[in-house]
């Protein structure tokens, strides 16, 4: 799909694409966070019939509805690609000796090979995490890795 | 301490009728900057109810708001931006600035000002409101519409030659003979280049120290620091307005766009004192023989910047309905008009009234034109009726 991407000087961005109905719709990134969705008319290709507007927060809820499912796809598809290789969810529990300790600590991939690629903090996610990145009890590390590592990484984690 | 009940009494009411007629305006959604000049005239000299005792806080909130409102343009500033709009629109802008600045000039001349006062009244037709418009397209929906980037980007760059032109008028406005006009030209061309580049070398250290993460804090450094700039601008005999527009160009980033919501609620109070005291300095009885000359210039300033909209649209290839609405969109004169005339208004007494009925007419009547320009029900009916 392309999506065209425009500057508003002084306003912030327009992106515009056209999905499989022929809509051509636009989407405004204001530079104080909020958004506008429209969509063009069809008798004047250039304006816009506005359909709704979006604050800071209404858009990080919209943008989880649609985007957690398709992550969970996206690493879905690319432990299909490569034979062997899967992706998967730990916990840290309260009572793990890692939790409190930064992730370095649990020399995770040195031990098993896999890696930790991402934590989930209740609704944030830290993407790449870095070796001092403090583990907390109830954070979810997304590992990738062969099936023994994912499962070396659970022990070390739940130890 | 000693509290001024006169004083106390009549800016409370002036703010509380200006807030009646701002929420007026915005219900039409056109600008209240021309019904706060008409408050300005009212209570001004001359006018239907003077204030004596509010007049003052008036006179000295309206050199801040000057401050304010070129601050908030410098903030507004990205140098992205303007070089995006650069590799576009060069041609839209030399088109705006050669088809609105000749009638200003023209007029000028017709009208027997000195050159200062020609060249000020070049600026004033020339420059549209960024402010009215861009809150314009916002309320009328139109930030999505494929002619607002050409819109936008001809606001830009006329902003940004704003850094050069303020400074130049500013200079020939103080008099003097021609090389002293010309070193100051230098100096106001050099300080700006001087700011471009120290934003952008040093720009980080400035920003550091004044992007403090207390939002009080930031808002004092930003607007203390601007009005010691400011000060020392006018030392030099730079102006204060065109110090602060420096200072406004050297923040960029976060810095900028937080220094810009807290200094909001600050830049609309001074703002508006200083329209008011715009309309104080204008007496009633010059305004009324101004007005054929201010008419005549509002009707030629509507078709120049019909036309410069519509090239700059067209360049964007845009058909002729979207050009239509560029156009239009491009048609309010306001803050900056009025600042122009107030940094060239001693060295030239006829230039005021003008400009200031100038400005009533054009940020009144080209919001609604940008309006109706969207409106196509009569089109669409007219058609229907053409098939039947």
């Amino acid at each position: 799909m392309d999506v065209n991407e425009v500057l508003l000087p002084g306003v912030g961005l327009r992106y515009e694409f056209t999905n499989a109905d022929r809509d051509h719709i636009a989407i405004v990134a204001r530079r104080e966070g909020t958004f506008e969705v429209s969509r063009y008319a069809s008798d004047d290709p250039d304006e816009a019939q506005p359909l709704f507007r979006l604050t800071a927060d209404e858009a990080d809820t919209v943008a989880e509805i649609l985007g957690a499912p398709r992550i969970a796809e996206r690493f879905a598809d690319l432990t299909k690609e490569v034979p062997g290789l899967s992706a998967g969810q730990i916990a840290v529990p309260a009572a793990s000796s890692h939790a409190g300790k930064p992730l370095g600590h649990t020399r995770a991939r040195t031990r098993t090979g896999a890696s930790i690629v991402a934590i989930v903090r209740g609704d944030h996610v830290i993407a790449s995490p870095t070796p001092d990145e403090v583990l907390r009890p109830g954070d979810v590390l997304v590992v990738i890795g062969t099936h023994d590592g994912i499962n070396g990484v659970r022990q070390i984690i739940e130890s | 301490m000693h509290t001024s009940l006169a004083l106390l009494l009549e800016l409370g009411v002036i703010l509380v009728g200006l807030s009646v007629l701002g929420a007026a305006a915005r219900r039409w959604s056109f600008s209240p900057i021309p019904l706060y000049l008409l408050a300005g005239l009212a209570l001004g000299e001359g006018g239907i109810a003077p204030v004596s005792a509010a007049g003052e806080f008036v006179e000295v909130g309206a050199s801040i708001g000057v401050v304010l409102l070129l601050l908030t343009l410098g903030l507004e500033f990205n140098t992205a931006e303007l070089t995006h709009s650069l590799r576009r629109h060069v041609p839209s802008a030399v088109v705006d600035l050669v088809l609105n600045a000749t009638p200003g000039a023209v007029a000028g001349w017709l009208l027997g000002l000195s050159w200062p006062g020609v060249l000020a009244l070049a600026g004033a037709t020339w420059i549209s409101s960024s402010g009215i418009i861009s809150r314009l397209l916002t309320d009328l929906r139109r930030l999505a519409n494929r002619e607002t980037p050409a819109v936008l980007s001809v606001l830009v760059m006329e902003d940004f030659a704003m850094a050069i032109y303020l400074p130049v008028l500013v200079v020939l406005a103080s008099g003097g003979t021609w090389w002293q006009a010309l070193i100051g030209v230098l100096i106001a061309i050099g300080s700006v280049t001087a700011a471009f580049v120290a934003s952008h070398r040093w720009g980080h250290h400035v920003n550091r120290w004044l992007a403090h993460p207390d939002d009080e804090q930031l808002m004092l450094r930003v607007l203390g620091s601007t009005l010691v700039v400011a000060a020392l601008a006018e030392l030099v005999s730079v102006s204060a307005a065109v110090g602060a527009f420096l200072v406004g160009l050297t923040l960029t980033g976060t810095t900028a766009e937080r220094a810009r919501a807290v200094l909001a609620p600050l830049r609309d109070l001074f703002a508006a004192a200083f329209f008011l005291a715009i309309g104080f300095a204008v007496s009633p009885a010059d305004l009324l023989p101004a007005l054929p000359a201010a008419l005549a210039l509002a009707v030629i300033g509507i078709l120049t910047k019909v036309a410069t909209g519509w090239y700059a649209a067209r360049r964007d290839r845009i058909a002729v309905r979207g050009r239509l609405r560029a156009g239009t969109a491009l048609i309010a004169r306001g803050e900056f008009s009025v600042v122009i005339m107030s940094l060239a208004g001693a060295a030239s007494p006829g230039l005021g009234p003008v400009v200031t009925a100038y400005v009533l007419v054009l940020a009144t009547i080209g919001p609604l034109l940008t309006r109706w320009s969207g409106d196509w029900r009569w089109a669409r009916r007219t058609r229907v009726r053409g098939k039947a």
